[in-house]
């Protein structure tokens, strides 16, 4: 069989500000119709170039092949004309992206952005392109077709949006559409949704698809050949069964490895006569937002209703949940960044909400956060020191105290001494976290509320961090409060779990528990929508 | 929720409404920390009203009352454009202001279009070659124009143009010895017009031109560009289709918020060229130290920038669709 | 640090600019120095041309008119930086305080804001000269109080969102108090805007002052580029150099400023410039 894309010796280079040479080097593989390829790889590796560069898409003048090819069926795209690009691309190769909201023009509407790529391509078929548009709309499942197609991309929901976007990509039937990253930015139910329709379509119009992503769950859905890619060389590529099951490449190992496992870790011992840290009592929030031009368009949203739980000292509790769940709602207002609306939360036995000015400042230090985003979590033009001292110096610590028990946290959490005098950009995104974890540390908390403090990381930096603070909290018999979305984290590191939705408590238990016999449907659909679950039990993959 | 046009105008002249009571409120303070009795201000000119209106001056606005009297007193009479009478002129302000106000609009309203027209279409081109010498040339006209005082190229245009080449005349709205009516009397004022136009425009230009080409720049950087591009549509569909119009919408809003500046320039322009509007109106009244009629004219700048700002708002909410107004 | 020397000093245009505005700011230091006497003093026979006896030429009463040209330096660069050092004091207040605290602060703030910007703030200007008499502190007073409103807004959107950024929300959660936050964490965020747009008010000084005193509204005792320029309107035709020089010496400084200013932004602010 003919290959599609056949790549040969590709190199990319990068400008010479670039904090490499090469995007990728040396890159060979082949793309056969009618197959879905998945690249995998972590931040860094070069797949996105790659991804682009096979429509001969480059981010700027400065990022160009300068070894390779690129033959689509036969012919190099790297030494194709502007125009003979044209028309190729939207045509015979297209391609979806990461963010459905930026990548949609907001001030044009959905019909005119599909319908657009038949006046380019197909300027005869213009009098069908209303039809074919609407048929398109309702191939991808959108309710209400004719309505979508006169709709702004802002008034569409994330799925939505990447569902129109994938209808855009395969209006015109091509033989090829290159799938970067196209949900990493949905919620996990909505994740499974597309990834079923993406596999749906495949196997209707025979695409093939070269589908980019981090996650082996997603790769292990829908793949059936895999290229591991690290840090711009493809380290290894094998059909799917064989490199899940017998990963040859040291790499693809370490990265097969550090996946969440779905199988919930061994639960812990422990103390059933421990104080109880965390009391909260019919919490409640409401938002109200006002828009529109002229604000008076008000907008009431749940985001906490009545909630009601304990965490004994020790314990850990995962809070799951989707976006607009309220998992963050829920720490913030524990944390009191944000003020509740009704309800009590009890601290160590004290009315915390009722504590105000000083006794609040003193109190405060008992509650700290490891916060989700390392780029934004450290203040840039603050030493790591500063950020770890800063804390204790605040409330009374002495200096020399503070500065030796600085040095002891960054050793702690596995950081050199001399890291105390650079800056947060010197460091790298896990290292970050690292730091953030100390900072939360250096004051000593009952309660640690850790909020999403690893989703933002790659896949093998959040199995380390993961592993740093199972050490952390077994070793200091910290009370911790862990927030994500990703079930398959909860299930390492939480002795019980909480799923949310909506600002409501669905269900609550033991973790082994939820995972093996969820009671209420949501958490039985957030179990089932975990990628790659099916194959994952059946091959008893077990990573840890 | 959605809300019809003119329910949106009329909020909209509602929420103005404070504005306006605090513009005529600031017009109250600034009368009562000029010199002299505030009736003397209200008078006009010193000392050119006679004593009779001066008493009836003193009762209308209650001059004995307590001060908040007085603001509500004054607060009442502006609101109804009852904006005092200049003996100079022998006509109330109010009608003075009116009768000047079309000349003004007259210079206004083009040097509005073609400066937010040609900084739209310059920008964009500057964007598209950026680097290159059509961006190169379109900068460095914009860097000089930006910094050159409004009056001092009126100056030198009229030095250049209107003394030494002859082509333009040197001030005036038109050659009223000459009694033009009809086209003729157009084709005259249009003439008139070039100069004290061009002079006003240079700045505008100038900064729509670097505004539009930092928003074209910054557009073509974002993921829908590359979206467009990805689908096969050719450079200037994606420009034209899809960034400009993205790209126009911080240049419109600049364009609403640089109302006020546009009216502060009328006064130098028409000061230069002696053209028969409000700006040369107000600095007549500087001169004859007529602090009323200038009052009043800061007035009804006010209000006219208002309604500008309204304008500006109903064409970007039809233009963005995220803003929710149906 | 280095870095932003580095990055400042490859700009062409912008060491054009700082190189202008190392000079005028010479002129104006160093004027009483070369001249003694002063502006105002009448040299020679009015209304002779640049290049005769003196370099410039002389204004209509006599004054040599380089002399005017280096003394205005000092007073429109006096005028421009203590004008503009108001003016960003009252945007930072106004603004910091609107962005950090947020609510019905920020609402009440904005739109007081926004009032200030709704008035034509020339006219503005010139009535405020107007009531309070020309004077040098009257039209920095006047200056400032039309120029806070841009930077206000500036400072407001830039503390709302480093307000929001998580290392602002660690220090609430560590139990710091706002001033300690808003002077050790936010404000030194803020500061490379802060002094971009805050070196181009001085530019949008410099324009004003010289519109007012081409208006008459200028202390009569101190001579400004804009005085000179006000009193050679009634004899452009014949000595079009006494309004043509000053007005050359406000647009070579204010573009200078400007091309500094730009300079600064790129340096503190590094981007691809070339995607």
């Amino acid at each position: 069989m003919h290959p599609l894309y056949k790549i040969k010796d590709l190199t990319i280079d990068l400008p010479v500000w670039g904090d490499r040479k090469t995007a990728v080097t040396d890159i060979n593989f082949e793309l056969y119709p009618d197959e879905i390829l998945c690249i995998v790889g972590e931040s860094g590796s070069g797949k996105s170039v790659l991804a682009r560069a096979l429509m001969g898409l480059f981010p700027s003048k400065h990022v160009c092949a300068s070894k390779g090819e690129i033959l689509l069926d036969g012919e190099d795209v790297l030494s194709m004309s502007a125009d003979k690009l044209r028309t190729i691309r939207g045509n015979k190769v297209a391609m979806i992206f990461q963010e459905p909201m930026t990548a949609l023009n907001p001030l044009l509407t959905i019909g005119k952005q599909i319908v657009e790529v038949i006046e380019v391509h197909r300027p005869e078929m213009q009098k069908q392109a209303f039809q074919k548009a609407i048929q398109i709309l309702s191939d991808v499942h959108l309710p209400n077709p004719e309505q979508i197609f006169h709709a702004y991309p802002h008034q569409l929901s994330g799925g939505q949006r990447q569902r129109a976007m994938i209808a855009m990509a395969l209006i015109l039937e091509p033989q090829c559409l290159i799938a970067d990253e196209p949900t990493t930015a949905l919620d996990v139910t909505t994740q499974a949704q597309i990834l079923k329709l993406i596999k749906e379509l495949q196997n209707k119009h025979h695409t093939a698809i070269v589908f980019i992503t981090h996650d082996f769950g997603v790769v292990a859905e829908i793949a059936d050949r895999i290229a591991v890619m690290e840090s711009g060389k493809l380290v290894e590529i094998n059909y799917a069964k064989n490199l899940l099951t017998s990963p040859q490449h040291p790499y693809t190992k370490k990265l097969l490895g550090a996946v969440p496992s779905i199988l919930p870790a061994k639960s812990r011992a422990l103390s059933s006569s421990s104080q109880i840290v965390l009391d909260v009592r019919n919490l409640s929030k409401v938002f109200n937002t006002r828009h529109g031009i002229f604000k008076g368009v008000t907008r009431e949203v749940r985001a906490l209703s009545q909630i009601s739980f304990e965490l004994k000292e020790g314990e850990t509790l995962g809070v799951v949940g989707e976006s607009g769940s309220g998992k963050s709602t829920l720490a913030k207002c524990i944390a009191r960044l944000v003020d509740a609306d009704d309800g009590k939360i009890f601290i160590l036995g004290e009315d915390f909400l009722q504590a105000k000015g000083e006794s609040l400042r003193k109190f405060r230090r008992n509650v700290q956060l490891v916060f989700q985003d390392p780029y934004s979590s450290l203040d840039p033009r603050q030493k790591i020191g500063s950020i770890i001292t800063e804390g204790p110096i605040l409330h009374g610590e002495n200096r020399e105290v503070a500065i030796q028990r600085m040095f002891e946290l960054l050793q702690i959490v596995g950081l050199d001494k001399k890291s105390a005098d650079r800056l947060p950009h010197e460091f790298s995104g896990g290292q970050r976290q690292r730091i953030g974890i100390a900072r939360a540390l250096a004051l000593r908390p009952r309660l640690l509320i850790a909020d999403e403090a690893v989703s933002a990381l790659d896949v093998s930096v959040q199995a380390q961090v993961l592993g740093l603070l199972k050490d952390i909290r077994d070793e200091f018999k910290l009370t911790l409060l862990f927030i994500t979305h990703d079930l398959r984290v909860a299930a390492q590191i939480c002795d019980s779990v909480m799923v949310m939705s909506k600002g409501e408590i669905m269900e609550y238990g033991a973790t082994k528990t939820i995972f093996e016999s969820p009671q209420h449907p949501y958490t039985q659909q957030l179990l089932g929508a975990i990628p790659g679950r099916a194959y994952w039990l059946e091959h008893q993959l077990v990573t840890q | 929720m959605v809300v019809s046009r003119l329910q949106y105008i009329r909020r909209r002249l509602l929420l103005a409404v404070p504005i306006i009571f605090f513009i005529i409120a600031l017009n109250f303070l600034l009368i009562q920390i000029a010199p002299g009795d505030a009736a003397d201000v209200l008078a006009g000119e010193a000392g050119s009203a006679t004593p009779e209106y001066m008493d009836q001056l003193r009762r209308k606005f209650g001059l004995d009352q307590p001060i908040y009297v007085q603001l509500l007193t004054y607060v009442s009479n502006v609101a109804t454009f009852d904006l005092g009478f200049s003996f100079r002129h022998n006509k109330p302000v109010s009608e003075l202001i009116l009768s000047r106000l079309g000349p003004t609009l007259l210079l206004m309203v083009p040097v509005l279009l073609i400066s937010v027209s040609m900084g739209i279409l310059l920008g964009a081109i500057a964007a598209r070659y950026l680097n290159r010498w059509q961006d190169k040339t379109i900068s460095t006209v914009v860097v000089l124009t930006y910094a050159t005082p409004v009056f001092w190229a009126g100056l030198m245009l009229i030095v250049l143009f209107s003394v030494k080449l002859g082509w333009f005349p040197t001030s005036g709205m038109e050659k009223i010895a000459a009694f033009h009516t009809g086209l003729a009397r157009i084709i005259d004022i249009a003439h008139h017009m070039v100069l004290p136009v061009i002079t006003l425009t240079l700045f505008y230009i100038a900064l729509y031109t670097r505004l539009m080409r930092a928003s074209v720049i910054e557009q073509n950087t974002m993921d829908y560009v590359t979206t467009a591009r990805s689908k096969g549509l050719g450079e200037k569909r994606v420009l034209w289709g899809h960034i400009l119009r993205n790209a126009c919408l911080p240049v419109l809003t600049m364009a609403g918020i640089q109302a006020g500046a546009l009216l502060g320039g009328a006064v130098v322009v028409e000061t230069v060229f002696s053209w028969p509007g409000l700006g040369l109106l107000a600095y007549e009244s500087l001169f004859a130290r007529d602090l009323n009629l200038l009052l009043g004219i800061f007035f009804i700048s006010a209000c006219l920038v208002v309604l500008v700002n309204l304008a500006v708002d109903l064409l970007y909410a039809s233009l963005d669709p995220r803003i929710e107004l149906k | 640090m280095r870095d932003i020397f580095r990055r400042f000093a490859r700009n062409i245009p912008a060491v054009f600019g700082l190189v202008i505005l190392v000079l005028v700011m010479g002129a104006a230091f160093f004027a009483p120095t070369i001249y003694p006497q002063g502006p105002f003093e009448m040299v020679g026979r009015p209304f002779l041309e640049p290049l005769t006896d003196y370099l410039l030429g002389t204004d209509q009463l006599g004054r040599d008119l380089g002399v005017g040209l280096l003394y205005g330096a000092r007073v429109t660069l006096q005028i421009g930086l203590i004008s503009t050092l108001i003016a960003i004091f009252l945007g930072l207040t106004i603004g910091g305080t609107a962005g950090y605290f947020g609510g019905w602060i920020d609402t009440l703030l904005m739109r007081i804001t926004e009032i200030f910007q709704t008035i034509p703030f020339f006219l503005f200007a010139i009535l405020l000269v107007a009531i309070l008499k020309p004077t040098l502190g009257s039209v920095i007073f006047a200056i400032a109080v039309v120029s806070w409103p841009p930077m206000a807004r500036l400072v407001r959107s830039e503390f709302l969102s480093i307000r929001n950024r998580e290392f602002v929300q660690a220090c609430i959660v560590m139990g710091m108090g706002h001033w300690q936050i808003i002077f050790k964490h936010v404000l030194p965020n803020t500061l490379s805007p802060i002094i971009v747009t805050g070196s181009l008010m001085v530019a949008t000084a410099i324009l004003i002052e010289s519109g007012l005193s081409f208006l008459g509204l200028t202390d009569p005792n101190v001579m400004s580029w804009g005085f000179i320029i006000g009193s050679g309107r009634s004899v452009l035709r014949t000595a079009w150099w006494v309004c043509a020089m000053p007005g050359i010496a406000i647009l070579l400084t204010v573009m200078a400023i400007n091309l500094v200013g730009e300079g600064l932004n790129d340096a503190l602010n590094p981007r691809l410039k070339n995607i």
